[in-house]
């Protein structure tokens, strides 16, 4: 199998809803096959910014450019996981990833493999005529995974992919996220409030300040993801520096939420 | 601070198992009972008549409308006037949902169409079709064409209201997800929109059947040789009581008949609630 390498570049995003100016001057280096996380406050603009890396939001200003090779059997180049899933209910699991390939020139015989593929991938073969009320958050949000999986994409985007989850789940997830992130080899952009997971998932991390957002630091973490543990020395030390980093911000966004909820 | 240290115990004292608190507010389904009751009622209304208590000049008996019925059939005029009313009621049924999905389609998926559509059918939503089957005859002659674009048109504005609703309450997240995988907008409408305002639009068949019957019952009583209004309406004329409610059981039944395959159809496609 040939993977794609792609690199996605952002320069100068500002973006803003009304009078509220949301992003400021964001640069952002995605590069091939790594995983970019980001993190920040409440409300500093990071699904924001994530819409405008996958072309679902416009920019006020600013330019995303992807460049690099794609694998021939990607069928979507920039693909999204979303935080909620965003299953349709009225398919099953399998009809779910189907949805992805439907309408591609995939022939009917490699879509049906490519489900059964990622379904395994993802531990689903046993659930795909499931109906998705019938599985538990966790599940839901595997099948958003292997959806995700079936286009082969040469980006990841995922917005909080495992916040809408119980802490086991998650626990359960995160480690087969880095498995699959490491053996697709995708360029990933990964969206979280929680430093463990920006810890054990990222390559870089980018912290955001409060909004409007800008870019804070950025801290790179060279070491493959497989193997890393959440109790190693160095990722310890980095989520301490991390939240020396966010904490008053952090706390800032906090009263100002509770200010405009008043 | 354990509750005898410093301080007298003259509360209340709790002695024995927590009571259970959470009955009632079930209400359940017995379709049995439903059943009883009405044979019930109708046993009830026929020793009310068979006794005297309910006088018969001003209402038959279950039995005699059973007869009536049969006799009916037996004759032939029954399936005459069935026919001709249901034939109506398909028609005008299915071409006012046909041209009320599209509309509310179009109303639902494009700026255009929305403000002018709504507006269009705000304003002539309210009106009392009954009231346009005297115009609908003068545009359109006493015959068939009148009672159809009747029941049509009385069909058409709820449909659109269903289709419009069901289509802003698809979540707008499912939408995002199908741009996301560069799904074409015909695949997104056809995969995500229509399934997705499903539901409403089959709650808006049982609104749109219901009002079908009673225009197809007011146009068939303003001028028809056949269909059950016509039948229901001569029978009254000649005082012929048991011929009059047998028109409405065969009506009631229609009725009954509609909201069962809607049942069906609805445990069939929205299987996946
Ligand atoms: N469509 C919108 N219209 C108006 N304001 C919006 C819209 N989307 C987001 N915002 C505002 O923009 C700001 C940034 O939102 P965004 O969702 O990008 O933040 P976030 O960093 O993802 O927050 P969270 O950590 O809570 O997910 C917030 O204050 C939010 O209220
Ligand atoms: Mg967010």
């Amino acid at each position: 199998m040939t993977v794609s390498s792609v690199r996605l570049t952002a320069r100068g995003i500002c973006h803003g809803f009304h009078t509220l100016s949301v992003l400021e001057g964001v640069d952002l280096d995605a590069a091939p096959g790594e995983v970019t996380v980001l993190v920040g406050p409440s409300g500093c603009g990071k699904s924001t910014l994530l819409g405008i890396l996958g072309g679902l939001l416009k920019p006020d200003a600013g330019e995303v450019r992807m460049d690099g090779s794609l694998s021939p059997d990607c069928l979507n180049p920039i693909t999204y996981i979303f935080q909620d899933a965003s299953l349709l209910p009225w398919r099953s699991v399998a009809g779910n990833v189907s949805l992805a390939l439907e309408d591609s020139r995939l022939p009917r015989a490699e879509r049906a493999g490519r489900i059964a593929e990622v379904l395994a991938q993802t531990g689903l073969s046993d659930f795909a005529r499931a109906w998705p009320r019938q599985l538990s958050g966790g599940m839901r949000q595997r099948v958003g995974i292997a959806r995700a999986l079936a286009v082969h994409p040469g980006v990841l985007l995922m917005d909080e992919p495992l916040s809408a989850l119980d802490a086991q789940s998650r626990a359960l997830l995160l480690d087969d996220f880095a498995a699959l992130i490491a053996r697709a080899g995708v360029t990933c952009v990964y969206v979280t409030h929680n430093l463990a997971e920006a810890v054990l998932l990222g390559h870089k991390i980018v912290v955001l300040s409060r909004r409007p957002g800008r870019v804070q630091a950025t801290l790179a973490l060279r070491r493959p993801l497989v193997g890393r543990h959440i109790e190693d020395p160095d990722l310890v030390a980095l989520q301490h520096q991390l939240w020396d980093l966010i904490r008053d911000d952090a706390a800032r966004a906090e009263r100002e939420i509770a200010d405009a909820a008043d | 601070m354990p509750p005898t240290e410093g301080g007298r115990l003259d509360g209340p004292r709790l002695d024995g198992p927590v009571p259970f608190r959470a009955r009632g507010f079930a209400p359940r389904d017995l379709p049995v009972a439903g059943a009883v009751t009405l044979v019930g009622l109708l046993v009830l209304w026929q020793l009310g008549a068979w006794s005297g208590v309910i006088s018969t000049s001003f209402i038959s008996d279950p039995v005699a409308i059973g007869q009536a019925i049969w006799t009916l059939a037996r004759s032939g005029e029954l399936w005459a006037n069935l026919g001709a009313s249901l034939q109506r009621l398909a028609i005008g049924w299915v071409v006012g949902t046909l041209t009320g999905l599209v509309f509310g389609l179009a109303v639902g998926l494009f700026t255009l169409a929305r403000s002018p559509g709504m507006a269009v059918v705000a304003a002539l939503f309210p009106i009392p079709k009954i009231a346009l089957v005297p115009l609908f005859i003068i545009w359109f002659g006493i015959g068939e064409g009148s009672k159809v674009i009747t029941l049509a048109t009385g069909v058409f504005f709820p449909m659109v209201i269903s289709t419009v609703a069901g289509i802003d309450a698809v979540p707008r997240t499912l939408i995002r997800m199908g741009q996301a995988f560069n799904m074409p907008w015909h695949a997104i409408v056809r995969k995500i929109i229509l399934p997705g305002a499903l539901p409403s639009i089959l709650s808006g068949f049982r609104i749109t059947t219901s009002t079908a019957i009673v225009l197809l019952v007011a146009a068939e009583m303003v001028g028809a040789e056949k269909g059950i209004g016509a039948f229901v309406l001569a029978a009254g004329n000649l005082y012929d009581i048991d011929n009059l409610l047998a028109g409405i059981v065969l009506l009631s039944l229609i009725g009954l008949a509609i909201s069962w395959v809607l049942d069906r159809l609805e445990r069939v496609l929205l299987a996946w609630r």
